[in-house]
């Protein structure tokens, strides 16, 4: 099975180890066989070995090391953000904090919405079953 | 300390290094003015005679002197003060009570008492929990509040929820079973109504928020896969 995901400039990527877990950054050099220079609108531009970086699906038009505001502009005009939370990996991700900043009275209401969806389930099964019966 | 008004004492003497001053004796000597005091009193500094103390009672020489020095104990000026209340708890936190007979109920918070156990009640009619104290310790505090503004909790202390005194029984073989039937106390019809006070104007607090009445009649566990330190509560 051939490559997808190339680390190339306009790389995006999600880091995936460290103090900025979670981040989406985009390459903007290469500067050996394991570190990438990375940046993103609200950080500041640095290094990163590539074992701390998930690549994803998602590719910018830049030039090498682009200034702030034209890395900026070129995310804006290739819609990362909402290419990435549409994406199923993004959705996932969203889910997944939303779910962790449940609050205990939060995860009552969901528990008292999932019974009454499961309910609404069965009934409708078992009125289909009926009818095919 | 009297708590005169009085302003800030400044110096005369600035210092150059610290413990040096920048002038010497004489030179504060003129500043302070102490020749003028003086002039002004006649040639000495003025000078008042101490009161006249009243005349202590003599006191008699004890009779028993210890043998070796006797050490006195150290000062505390220590008041008590109730425990200090976390930041997360404030009136109308609904709490999880983690031990004791209601362990797993969620409860409101009410006040903290001046022995610094937390006020708290069920209500009584959503999950069986009195009016009761309960300690910090023993209680997780959530984020979600109730709006207990209109309720009064100022007539409650911890002297409200003290034990009645046992009176002195007689061991006697025939009476002491007796006794023990007679035991049971039944609450007293004013410890119903304040219960009934306080929670009516709760429920009606609690029935404007969807899904808060039965969250409050549940009881809290943990579930497979639920791990406390990543839960937010």
């Amino acid at each position: 099975m051939p490559f997808k995901r190339f680390v190339e400039v306009g790389r995006v990527a999600l880091v995936n180890y460290g103090k900025d877990y979670g981040r989406l950054v985009v390459i903007v050099d290469i500067i050996d066989q394991n570190r990438a220079l990375i940046d993103a609108p609200d950080m500041e531009r640095s290094q990163m070995n590539l074992k701390r970086l998930s690549l994803t699906d998602i590719k910018i038009d830049i030039k090498r090391v682009p200034k702030k505001k034209d890395l900026i502009a070129a995310m804006e005009a290739a819609d990362v953000k909402n290419k990435w939370e549409k994406s199923s990996w993004g959705r996932k991700l969203i889910v997944r904090k939303r779910r962790a900043s449940l609050n205990d009275f939060d995860r009552f209401k969901i528990m008292l919405a999932k019974i009454k969806r499961a309910g609404a389930v069965r009934t409708e099964l078992a009125k289909l079953k009926k009818t095919a019966a | 300390m009297a708590a005169k008004q009085r302003t800030k004492r400044v110096t005369r003497n600035p210092d150059l290094i610290r413990g040096i001053g920048k002038y010497s004796k004489s030179q504060m000597y003129h500043k302070r003015g102490i020749w003028a005091l003086k002039a002004k009193n006649g040639g000495a500094f003025p000078h008042h005679d101490p009161k006249p103390k009243p005349e202590a009672p003599a006191v008699k020489a004890p009779k028993f002197y210890p043998a070796d020095d006797v050490k006195k104990p150290l000062l505390n000026k220590h008041k008590p003060r109730p425990t200090k209340l976390r930041a997360s708890i404030t009136p109308g936190t609904v709490l999880i009570l983690l031990a004791g007979r209601f362990k797993g109920k969620r409860v409101v918070f009410l006040k903290q008492l001046p022995s610094g156990l937390l006020l708290v009640t069920g209500p009584y009619k959503i999950n069986g929990v009195p009016l009761r104290r309960v300690n910090q310790s023993y209680v997780i505090g959530t984020s979600t509040k109730v709006d207990v503004s209109a309720v009064n909790v100022d007539k409650f202390d911890d002297k409200y929820f003290s034990k009645e005194a046992q009176k002195k029984k007689k061991k006697g073989e025939g009476e002491f079973f007796e006794a023990e039937k007679e035991e049971k106390n039944a609450l007293p019809q004013e410890k119903k109504d304040d219960q009934k006070t306080v929670d009516s104007s709760l429920i009606t607090a609690i029935e404007g928020v969807p899904e808060l009445k039965a969250y409050l009649g549940a009881r809290f566990s943990l579930k497979s896969g639920m791990k406390p330190h990543e839960l937010l509560f």
